[in-house]
């Protein structure tokens, strides 16, 4: 066909009107598709509040428990481990937890509801591995001789504190998030709600 | 089209010639044959470097078979079986163990993995120095780039399904490197794997992409890729186009030999050296030392506990070196988004090479020194960045990385000045022996 030939405006915008009406079922039929991706209402229900029992957590232990197929750390902290807390302040990237990663009942000094018990999710927020509890100070953790105890990412190398506080310069921009939690009783919490009874 | 329009083949009269009349009047069988065999005209002073394309296809084959044939007894399942492991690591255990000869498909499997990384590596090299991507095969290397992309997609979602640690933890880390993106990212990650974890939607759905789409798309692209190839010819060691100098009686390339028999039968040369290599790493040493099949994987995977060191396979590393090198924040992103910007550059820059290279010669053959010593330094840097991959990091080792990082990217953003600048030797009218 050459271009002087005359366009025929009706043919021309039917065409343009299948085309059109062509484009929209595609889409259309691309959306379940693509949606079927998400998390399936069973994932979604499956994020379902747990318990813990922390009647046997001795001060400097800790115990792990699933919450959304997420390690929750719990940690009893011990007087010596708390009262280093706020002398790290300059070496961290967020010490006063301004950004978005707790509850604001945890946004504290000690990151937690009894300052003894820390609760946090034990993903680094860098790329989602676990870190590893580096709890012995000085040169016998391994990192360095000023070393407080705290948390070390293996992955990338990001070190936090005993309150899940990031240190400055590491790959992982903010502190280990702290999820909804409350207190059962004196031995129990609940991870994942926080208004039970309330 | 030039010349594919031959005269359809006239039978000889024997039931065979019958036979392939009979199909060439219907398909263009002969034509084809032609076209990309015995008459598709490759320069004859091909060397070493050119086995590796047709070895890449063989490791194709040997993948696509091997994992037919692992299909029939993996179950992409993570939920946990009466004795507590995964049900995904207990059926690859179970065609390790149980499965007649299915620890030799499994080890061709995890091998050849490893082999067609081995291999496209050498084969992007040979396209390095040779100038295989300068003008008119542009194309082919941006479909080459584009199959090298969508092999570590294949490769990545492959090692998910043993759901090791290694499995686990590295699908773990790469989902979340799209968390980084701003706005969309957290999101974006959780769409991906289906879950707010890893978990066993994620498994199925690697699985599905792994054995379906993935290997639909890499056949497509190998297929453009070898066409592009036939419409333009190929390269050769010294650069020189073949098709300037034709006979003016048959229009023949006086340099080019027909691809079958010259070449096919060269290659199973290159072949049957190879699968002796291949053979010996199956046989005696399947998981190469760590780095094929790396030993954290024999541990079935844990969410709630990352193993003490993680790191990539080893093909992986020099792109993961990228990743870690960037611990700066600039401008109003933060370092995390940088690394996976500049892991994504470092693949995505190798489509740009066509048009950083200035030089007004092809082949390394006739490159002055400054080429050569770019290439040198480049190729250095890339194995350091590999090696430290596979470490974990210390600040020595991530100033290092930095190092070999901006080298990286300053071999290829720097290629138009001192490609222009070089001094090149004269290149022959003809090819060299």
């Amino acid at each position: 066909m050459s271009n002087e030939e005359k366009v025929n405006c009706n043919r021309r915008r039917l065409l343009i009107a299948t085309s059109a009406a062509g484009g929209v079922a595609a889409v259309a039929t691309a959306v379940p598709f693509v949606a079927s991706l998400a998390p399936s209402q069973r994932a979604l229900s499956a994020g379902a509040p747990v318990e813990a029992d922390i009647g046997d957590l001795q001060p400097g232990q800790l115990k792990t428990v699933e919450w959304r197929g997420k390690p929750v750390w719990i940690l009893r902290r011990t007087k010596e481990q708390l009262d280093a807390l706020p002398k790290l302040n300059d070496q961290l990237a967020d010490p006063d937890s301004k950004r978005e990663m707790q509850p604001d009942y945890a946004r504290n000094v000690n990151r937690s509801i009894k300052p003894e018990y820390l609760v946090v999710v034990g993903i680094c927020t860098h790329l989602g591995c676990s870190p590893t509890d580096k709890f012995k100070t000085g040169a016998e953790s391994g990192i360095d001789a000023n070393w407080p105890g705290g948390f070390l990412c293996p992955c990338h190398g990001s070190t936090f504190d005993l309150a899940g506080r990031v240190y400055k310069s590491k790959p992982a921009p903010d502190n280990l998030e702290v999820p909804q939690h409350m207190y059962l009783s004196d031995t129990k919490i609940l991870i994942g709600e926080d208004k039970k009874g309330a | 089209m030039a010349t594919t329009n031959y005269e359809k083949h006239k039978s000889d009269g024997t039931m065979a010639g019958n036979a392939l009349e009979w199909v060439d009047a219907r398909f263009p069988m002969t034509s084809m044959w032609r076209a990309h065999l015995s008459e598709y005209y490759a320069p004859k002073n091909f060397n070493f470097w050119y086995y590796f394309g047709s070895l890449a296809l063989l490791v194709l084959v040997i993948q696509i078979v091997t994992g037919i044939f692992l299909v029939m007894n993996y179950k992409p399942d993570a939920s946990l079986n009466a004795a507590g492991v995964p049900v995904a690591f207990a059926s690859v255990e179970y065609i390790m163990r149980d499965v007649p000869w299915g620890w030799l498909i499994r080890y061709m499997h995890s091998t050849g993995a490893s082999a067609f990384f081995i291999v496209v590596y050498l084969h992007m090299f040979r396209g390095l120095i040779y100038g295989s991507y300068r003008k008119p095969r542009e194309l082919v290397w941006i479909f080459g780039v584009l199959i090298f992309l969508v092999l570590m997609a294949e490769a990545f979602m492959g090692y998910l399904l043993p759901w090791g640690q290694m499995s686990y933890w590295g699908a773990q880390v790469i989902v979340n490197l799209f968390s980084a993106i701003p706005v969309i990212g957290p999101d974006l990650s959780v769409w991906i794997r289906g879950d707010f974890v890893v978990s066993d939607a994620t498994l199925n759905r690697f699985f599905a992409f792994h054995v379906i789409a993935v290997p639909l798309v890499l056949l497509g692209l190998v297929v453009a890729h070898i066409l592009a190839l036939h419409e333009v010819g190929s390269n050769n060691p010294d650069g020189v186009e073949i098709k300037k100098n034709k006979d003016p009686k048959t229009g023949i390339p006086l340099d080019g030999i027909p691809f079958h028999p010259y070449y096919t039968v060269k290659d199973i040369v290159g072949v049957v050296g190879f699968l002796i290599v291949f053979s010996i790493i199956v046989f005696f040493a399947p998981e190469g030392g760590g780095y094929f099949l790396e030993y954290n994987n024999f541990i079935p995977a844990d969410p709630l506990k990352t193993p003490p060191h993680i790191a990539p396979v080893w093909y992986f590393t020099p792109y993961y070196s990228i990743l870690r090198a960037n611990t700066v924040n600039f401008f109003w992103l933060d370092a995390k988004l940088w690394g996976v910007i500049f892991m994504g550059l470092g693949v995505v820059i190798l489509a740009f090479l066509p048009w950083l290279d200035r030089s007004p010669v092809k082949s390394i053959r006739y490159r002055g020194p400054l080429f050569k010593g770019a290439l040198a330094i480049f190729v250095v840097s890339f194995f350091i960045l590999g090696y430290l991959g596979i470490l974990p990091p210390t600040p020595g080792r991530t100033l290092v990385a930095q190092i070999c990082t901006i080298i990286y990217f300053a071999f290829f953003l720097l290629m138009p000045i001192y490609t222009k600048i070089d001094r090149c030797k004269p290149v022959p009218d003809r090819v060299t022996h």
